[in-house]
């Protein structure tokens, strides 16, 4: 039994993993605090890093980590400590006049999924080298095979780099004036 | 339902809960925070779909998202810091102006 147990345990695991990444977005929808907010996305990261993990790709899951729960949410945190929070509490509620047709949509989409599960989808086709791939593949074919992709992703670093740049210096002219 | 349907299934959740959470929440910065969850349900679809055909171009789109993600947050707080000073509040329908 116990044998059993621990041949199922990844499958466990990742199914554990899901669910548990389901839950913290959807308490994005229902927190009131961007401080709980931002704690239930980085969760979520974490947990969808541990389904990476489980699927083999553990490059990915480490930059799920890294970058993401490491980098842009620190940032997005102190992005929240520096502002004041609170004041949508003044404002009137946390939802905009959009709930009802976002709602609406939400179902509808979730509707499709549901009707998706009870006809059982289509199996996705499996490739003939079925393995999971590791990082010297990937860098292999990341700067062989899909150079463009790498060139683009340093334009766009460097684009960001100046537009962070332009919006610093608008805010110190706006500061003088 | 297999294991990579259950992972397609979660991907749409993901992405259907950061729409919502987009289109319903009035906090600029949550918003952001929504679309952040709809990159990582695009990032779970092409990992699953790379896992299952073997193959590195899932592999290359999820670095790009990565790339697109930081770059994203690296101007939008700036923006959004920049908006707060003016207007002095976080909720969006403050900043109708913006319409043009």
């Amino acid at each position: 039994m116990i044998s059993d147990f621990l041949a199922h345990l990844d499958t466990l695991l990742l199914w554990a993993f899901a669910g548990c990444a389901f839950v913290s977005a959807a308490l994005m929808l229902v927190l009131r605090q961007p401080m709980r907010v931002a704690m239930a996305l980085v969760s979520c990261m974490v947990f969808l890093g541990g389904v990476y993990g489980l699927l083999g790709v553990h490059f990915i899951a480490a930059f799920q980590v890294l970058i993401y729960v490491g980098a842009v949410m620190v940032f997005m945190v102190y992005a929240i400590m520096l502002l004041d929070p609170r004041d949508e509490a003044a404002s009137g509620g946390k939802y905009s006049k959009f709930f009802w047709p976002g709602l609406i949509g939400f179902a509808l989409l979730a509707e499709a999924l549901a009707v998706g599960y009870w006809n059982d989808l289509p199996h996705a086709p499996r490739g003939a080298a079925g393995e999971p791939f590791d990082i010297t593949r990937f860098s292999a074919a990341f700067l062989s095979e899909y150079w463009l992709h790498f060139e683009l992703t340093s334009v766009l670093l460097l684009a960001a780099v100046v537009a962070a740049l332009a919006v610093i210096k608008e805010n110190r002219r706006h500061d003088r004036g | 339902m297999d294991k990579v349907q259950m992972l397609q299934v979660l991907a749409a959740s993901l992405f259907a809960l950061g729409l919502t959470g987009v289109i319903i929440r009035r906090n600029v910065l949550v918003m952001l925070m929504c679309m952040e969850l709809m990159l990582n349900g695009v990032n779970l679809s092409l990992v699953t779909f790379a896992h299952t055909m073997g193959s590195a171009v899932g592999a290359v789109l999820v670095f790009l998202i990565f790339v697109v993600a930081t770059a994203e947050i690296a101007i939008a707080i700036p923006v959004v810091l920049l908006l707060v000073r003016r207007k002095r509040t976080l909720d969006i329908e403050s900043y109708t102006d913006l319409k043009g």
